[in-house]
């Protein structure tokens, strides 16, 4: 129960459908008090509250789980790396995977629960994963990455209904947070300032922004982690390219801490290979899949034909995407009526034109 | 609350008056804060004009530890220095340190041994060597986790020796031990309503009337010019009524408690052979029973008990509600481990056998799951 409307009405959804529930509030941060005036994220002291308040409402009993220390090491610190490695992570998916579905569950699977509760928008039955009705809160990309084993301890009782719908059954309730504001930044970056938070971790270092046709040197940086592929603006580079059209982000080189921009054809690729490949179902396709893949969070989908690989999954993109960037993840699903059901995740480790 | 006290402040919250206004409803009202003072004073040993009523234990520690320094830091600026058990309650001993952050004290700390007694020959040290500059002495009468009753009459007597007061923190003790103030030899003592079955949010300090204290709470003086508040009044008639019932039953209740206790103590080891039980076994507190569960967390035991209908307590919670290792046992040897796998089991006048039944039936499997949860 994270003090948000989610968790709250996921938590009431299960208690009314008379399992045995007990909330619980992660402690995430290792200093709370750093946290006392940040109003953003998820890991404040009003958050924690909100999350006993709500549990009050609805009658169960609540505990606070410290979860600070695998929180730092598996998200906070895998968050840092990835983008000193010139990759553009997920914290959220990566809370998922060691956190609330491995550190928590395994946890509470010993004090002898059979399942964690989570308010995330999407649709969970029998072990097939589904978006959300609400397509635009869907978070089906964010849990993509669980595996057969975690899913079949998950419970997601949003996913049959959108986001207005849970604020009634919230306000139906008596349940404070009915009107609480959606949390949308980074929880462990209170400010929101994520370059200054990997700047401070990462260290400034002063490199190169060239010219991906000519090699040119166009300008500098204070830090390769600081871009994302796909990105346009806040390059600061005073000179207009020689065809006047705006210049991207193409890749990041760490190595050399390059950061290499060209034209928006450029950013257009068809391949998409990526590893640590996580199949829904618990079995890896052998023939090729028909189906659309999300490469990065709220993104637009592509069709797309998915061939296993030794080491994981390569996609066929029918249609180019741009702004694919290592790190994010491929979720692979298959277009379905009753909601597109998660055939497959993997991390992207790097992409290409045919 | 116990039904005699919470039945005086009812019939005292339907009396209008301030205690402090000149007519006849707040002469009636006064007269009820001037009964519940005087029984207070009997109650636990002292004159009437050294009770001084306050919000509770917090505001009581703060007002000793915070007054009586800058009471006698003013009277002569070499004494700058406050002697702290290492084991006080966070509110003596955090408001020491920021004595020692804000207000340039220097912070003695009182080690204790491994069952938790405070050791009063490091004390003894302390002031031979530089009594003139301590300001005050703070220990507790006994240890609110692990029960250890302390060695208050060596403490008074040094303090008596070397003319340096000694503030003594005796929440839990009062209603459990005997507890005379004015026979103890403590220039001050915090005492309040919760722990005895009276009312949250009042209690008292007793302080020797020629103690100079500073205020820390200014306005209308209304207690010796020590506390300012308008006194709430069916509060105070709560907590007397429930300190004298308290003090009358004590005998008895520490009798019965300790068999109680005893057996508890016996079945739980008997149950779960690992426990540990830390403390005196002599020297506690008739209602306190406190173990070391190795390889848990104290708190998954607690919420497992919680479910089971029993409710036992960790050490304390930082505001996010995350449970701290224990201070005391650190003070006491243990490693951070086994600080954070503690749990107090604590009996009082409403505890029967078959609640220690309830325990020992439901402790095994808690204390299983908790070890499997901390191998994760």
């Amino acid at each position: 129960m994270s003090g948000g409307v989610d968790s709250a009405v996921a938590a009431a959804f299960a208690a009314e459908a008379g399992h045995d529930v007990t909330g619980v509030h992660l402690a995430l941060s290792r200093n709370p008090q750093t946290y006392r005036t940040g109003a953003r994220g998820c890991c404040t002291l009003e958050d924690s509250r909100d999350a006993r308040r709500a549990a009050d409402v609805i009658g169960i009993p609540f505990y606070v789980w410290d979860m600070a220390e695998r929180f730092h090491e598996d998200v906070v610190d895998d968050f840092v790396a990835e983008y000193a490695a010139g990759r553009t992570p997920n914290p959220c998916l990566r809370c998922n995977e060691k956190i609330k579905f491995a550190a928590v569950l395994d946890r509470a699977v010993a004090l002898g629960f059979d399942a964690v509760v989570t308010g995330h928008h999407a649709r969970l039955d029998e072990g097939v994963l589904r978006r959300s009705v609400d397509i635009g809160k869907d978070q089906s990309y964010v849990l993509a990455v669980l595996n057969r084993d975690q899913l079949s301890r998950a419970m997601f009782p949003l996913g049959g209904i959108t986001k207005e719908q849970v604020r009634e059954e919230a306000a139906k309730r008596g349940l404070g947070v009915a009107d609480k504001p959606d949390s949308h930044d980074i929880c462990f970056i209170a400010d929101g300032d994520t370059k200054g938070f990997l700047a401070e971790r990462i260290g400034a270092k002063t490199g190169d922004i060239v010219d991906s046709a000519t090699g040119e040197v166009l300008g500098s940086h204070d830090g390769a982690f600081a871009y994302t592929v796909g990105q346009r603006h806040g390059l600061g580079l005073t000179r207009p390219a020689a065809d006047g059209r705006p210049r991207y982000v193409l890749s990041i080189t760490p190595v050399s801490n390059t950061v290499t921009v060209g034209p928006r054809e450029e950013l257009e690729v068809t391949v998409v290979h990526a590893d640590k490949p996580v199949w829904t179902s618990g079995t890896a396709r052998t023939e090729p899949v028909e189906c659309v893949v999300q490469l990065r969070a709220h993104g637009e989908t592509h069709a797309a034909v998915l061939v296993a690989t030794e080491d994981g999954l390569t996609a066929h993109l029918r249609t180019p995407a741009r702004g694919v960037a290592a790190g994010q993840a491929l979720v692979a699903y298959l277009p379905d009526a009753d909601g597109d059901i998660v055939l497959a995740s993997a991390t992207i480790s790097g992409s290409a034109r045919d | 609350m116990l039904p005699a006290a919470l039945d005086a402040y009812v019939t005292a919250a339907g009396h209008l008056g301030n205690a402090s206004a000149l007519h006849a409803h707040g002469r009636g009202a006064r007269r009820l804060v001037e009964e519940a003072r005087e029984s207070v004073a009997a109650d636990l040993g002292c004159r009437p004009s050294e009770v001084i009523f306050t919000g509770g234990g917090t505001e009581s520690d703060n007002l000793a530890v915070k007054g009586m320094f800058w009471g006698r830091r003013d009277a002569d600026p070499r004494r700058r220095r406050v002697i702290v058990s290492e084991i006080e309650h966070h509110a003596v001993l955090d408001a020491a340190d920021w004595l020692g952050r804000h207000e340039g004290a220097v912070i003695d700390r009182l080690p204790v041994d491994g069952r938790g007694r405070i050791n009063a020959d490091v004390l003894a040290g302390i002031l031979r060597e530089s009594a003139d500059e301590v300001a005050l002495i703070t220990a507790m009468w006994a240890n609110n986790e692990v029960g250890t009753l302390q060695p208050i009459s060596e403490m008074s007597a040094l303090s008596a020796e070397y003319g340096v007061p000694l503030h003594t923190d005796a929440i839990q003790a009062i209603g459990q031990v005997p507890v005379d103030f004015t026979a103890s030899g403590a220039t001050a003592l915090t005492v309040t309503g919760h722990k005895l079955g009276g009312p949250a949010g009042v209690g008292a300090l007793l302080l020797g009337r020629d103690v100079p204290v500073t205020p820390i709470l200014h306005g209308g003086g209304q207690e010796r010019d020590v506390r300012s508040g308008t006194l709430d009044v069916p509060g105070i008639v709560a907590f007397a009524t429930a300190l004298h019932i308290a003090v009358t039953e004590q005998d008895a209740l520490a009798r019965r408690l300790t068999v109680l206790r005893d057996d508890l103590i016996a079945r739980v080891r008997e149950a779960v052979p690992c426990a540990v039980l830390n403390g005196c076994t002599e020297a506690r507190l008739p209602g306190n029973a406190h173990f070391s569960f190795p390889g848990c967390e104290g708190d998954a035991i607690l919420m497992l008990l919680d479910a089971a209908g029993i409710q036992a307590a960790t050490g304390s919670a930082c505001n996010a509600g995350v449970a701290q290792p224990s201070h005391v046992l650190l003070a006491m040897g243990a490693t951070g481990d086994t600080a954070s796998s503690t749990l107090r089991f604590s009996l009082g006048h409403t505890s029967t056998a078959e609640d220690v039944d309830a325990l020992v039936a439901a402790l095994p499997t808690a204390v299983e799951r908790a070890r499997a949860a901390a191998a994760t």
